[in-house]
């Protein structure tokens, strides 16, 4: 008996094609930046955070990388900001797990940009 | 869970001295100190190229690459880049934060290279079969099993018209034809790890950063030619590379990648690791097949050739680790795709070692094609220090320098020949105007008289006569007639070894020669070393126009060779001096010159 079987290889192939093809750079379209300064982190920028790489992960979302920023305050924290080639930059305040969610679905997967939560960006005061 | 940064540490040999292992684990401490354990992982990979900034660090998605990282800026990288998401600036290579999205390959060392051999080096977790499986490793092999003939497989690397990558540019497809065409039931497939030349450390970084590319491989031409058992011969002094073999090995076993019954295809193969002790005449094949079956490695006259009768007497193929590190690609993209890289001469890639006098030393992989110019320039960054290009040597003890005038050339198997030096396994080593001709002769004829096994005397005598003809020069005691002599000893040894260690012995003698007459000359007829290197030919003077008498030389002279009153220019006494060169690397104003 094959240990393993080609159905099995393309499994694994399958399974793990797409923590690899994550830490790819190339045809990425969409970048959502977090504001993570210490007071976003206190506003709960964390679990905002983890929220849209998990729900990125279970949507199966390819095209989008996340990274993270410094503090956006006086803006409502915790701040999201997401570039696409489409709606071009769009700045959410107030950014809970909530939220979060709702921009995973409906900003990233749909294009839809979701006005309730959008802010206008004020500079940051030095 | 979803990981937000990948953090890719390069676990090749030149990082790995350098502590990467331990920026390695600092890196996973400090995650779960800093409580984000759960946002980041962090990667051990394999060789990134850019060994002159190890160790390396890349954070993705931002393609942040940092260098020359310790340990102790685990705790900074982890605290800025990844709970900030801010770069640490001061380790970026640019040392400039990057706009969102400059990759990686705008870094000039990557610009002009092509990675096919290297394809998964940097960028994968070499004892992780699965990230082997996910970057399309093992596709090449299921093909082979079920899609196509063995037949096809050679059409297909006939195609592709891949040489043979150590050094002597053999056709694979025909080497592997040979052995099939055999009809001995018994047949061994071999690799050739047993990489030897002075700097070079390709097939080392190949086998640290993608070792199942090469497993792959050897089991893609058993199955082509009907052989149930491979043997990698590697030497004992690549502990990490021996080590991820063992690894991807054992993981493949277990997956039934190796073993009986490959895939449920009825195939059967398994492969085992020889290691050498490290003799240089090992990588010549006939040599290394002596030493897998327990003999002293001395070579065997050819023919027979291995492919007909090889290991324990077996029709055998053999082949170096790059060479088949390409086979897997060449399955799964096709022949003509691969013929359709570099030149008509030569097809695919070719990974060199860079070392010497450039700014980026280290691992890089181009087309063939790629002219000499461009490596040493564009992607090695010119020379070091300011100083003037002199030569490359390529192909190592059995090769040749190169000049400035030949520098254009595009590298292929056939383009290096004609200018009387040659590919070899890839090791390239640049030298500026601070090297002398004849010392670099010198050394590398050194190198191949203590490496040469013995077996035929012009070989054996021949090196040794030349070697002591060299040192002779060096000694500044060389006669007009030596130049006649080195001819004809040369002349003996191409003609009369049997082996291509004492065949091409003479080669860097013979190049160095042909391109810097002006320099033997100038050791034999003058007694003088022009670039400064051969100490009984030089001698250490103190300008007494620039000295100012700081006595500093003096009270740094170990032997106490330098005197003369503060405040008055000093006199180096040639007699006691020792010409270690201390003077002239403490003077601050340029006082002490060498004549």
């Amino acid at each position: 008996m094959a240990k393993l079987s080609l159905s099995d290889l393309h499994a694994i192939r399958e399974r793990e094609e797409k923590n690899l093809r994550k830490r790819d750079i190339h045809g990425k379209t969409i970048h959502v930046v977090v504001a993570m300064g210490t007071s976003g982190i206190d506003a709960g920028a964390k679990l905002t955070l983890n929220t849209i790489a998990d729900e990125i992960e279970k949507a199966g979302l390819e095209n989008v990388i996340v990274t993270q920023t410094g503090s956006a305050a006086p803006n409502p924290e915790p701040v999201v900001e997401v570039y696409s080639p489409d709606s071009g930059l769009v700045v959410y305040g107030s950014v809970g797990s909530a939220e979060a969610k709702r921009i995973v679905a409906e900003h990233l997967k749909e294009g839809k940009i979701i006005e309730d939560l959008r802010i206008e960006l004020k500079d940051k005061e030095q | 869970m979803g990981f937000k940064n990948y953090i890719l540490v390069c676990g090749g040999t030149g990082c790995e001295s350098s502590r990467s292992d331990q920026i390695y684990h600092a890196l996973i401490d400090e995650a779960s100190a800093q409580g984000v354990a759960d946002q980041v992982q962090v990667i051990k990979t394999g060789c990134f190229g850019f060994c002159e900034q190890g160790p390396i660090v890349k954070i993705l998605p931002e393609d942040s690459f940092y260098v020359q990282v310790k340990p102790e800026d685990a705790k900074e990288l982890i605290a800025e880049h990844v709970v900030k998401g801010r770069e640490v600036t001061r380790l970026l290579y640019n040392k400039a934060p990057h706009k969102a999205y400059e990759e990686v390959e705008d870094i000039q060392f990557y610009q002009k290279q092509k990675r096919i051999v290297l394809r998964n080096c940097g960028s994968i977790d070499p004892e992780n079969i699965d990230e082997y499986i996910a970057a399309g490793g093992y596709k090449a092999l299921e093909k082979v099993l079920f899609e196509m003939t063995p037949d096809d497989v050679i059409a297909e690397m006939k195609t592709a018209g891949l040489r043979g990558r150590g050094g002597a540019g053999f056709p694979t497809w025909m080497k592997w034809n040979f052995t099939k065409q055999e009809t001995n039931p018994e047949k061994y497939v071999v690799c050739n790890a047993d990489e030897g030349d002075p700097g070079a450390y390709m097939d080392r970084s190949t086998l640290e950063g993608d070792p199942h590319s090469v497993l792959e491989a050897m089991t893609i031409c058993g199955h082509t030619v009907g052989a149930h058992q491979g043997f990698i011969y590697i030497r004992a002094e690549y502990p990490l590379a021996i080590h991820r073999l063992e690894v991807a090995m054992k993981q493949a076993r277990e997956y039934g990648l190796l073993g009986k019954n490959i895939l449920g295809s009825g195939f059967d193969y398994d492969i085992e690791i020889r290691l050498g002790a490290g003799a240089f005449v090992c990588g010549e094949e006939t040599a290394l097949l002596q030493s897998i079956e327990g003999h002293r490695g001395m070579p065997q006259p050819r023919p027979p050739f291995p492919a007909s009768k090889g290991l324990w007497g077996k029709p055998t193929v053999i082949n170096n680790v790059e060479t088949w590190a390409n086979v897997p690609e060449i399955i799964v993209k096709g022949g003509e795709w691969f013929a359709s890289i570099g030149t008509p001469d030569s097809h695919g890639t070719k990974v060199f070692a860079l070392t010497g006098k450039v700014c980026n030393s280290g691992l890089v992989e181009v087309p063939m094609g790629t002219t000499l110019r461009e490596i040493v320039f564009d992607i090695g960054g010119g020379i070091a220090h300011g100083k003037k290009f002199k030569a490359v040597q390529t192909g190592g003890p059995s090769g040749g320098v190169i000049t400035e005038a030949n520098l254009d050339t595009p590298i292929d198997f056939g383009g290096l020949q004609k200018i009387g030096s040659m590919m070899g396994s890839g090791g390239m080593i640049v030298m500026d105007e601070d090297d002398c001709i004849v010392d670099v002769a010198k050394f590398y004829l050194n190198f191949t008289v203590d490496e040469s096994c013995g077996k035929c005397a012009p070989c054996r005598i021949g090196g040794k006569s030349l070697c002591n003809i060299l040192e002779k020069i060096t000694q500044g005691k060389g006669e007009e007639s030596d130049i006649k002599q080195i001819e004809q000893i040369a002349h003996a040894m191409k003609i009369g070894s049997l082996c291509a260690l004492g065949q091409t012995a003479p080669n860097p003698v013979l190049s160095s020669l042909h391109f810097f007459p002006e320099e033997y000359e100038a050791h034999i007829k003058d007694k003088k070393c022009p670039s400064g290197k051969c100490k009984k030919l030089i001698s250490y003077e103190i300008n007494p126009d620039k000295c100012i008498g700081c006595t500093a030389c003096a009270r740094k002279c170990p032997v106490g060779a330098i005197s003369g009153e503060v405040k008055k220019p000093h006199k180096i006494n040639g007699n006691v001096c020792i010409k270690c060169g201390v003077c002239k690397d403490t003077c601050k104003f340029s006082a002490i010159e060498i004549h």
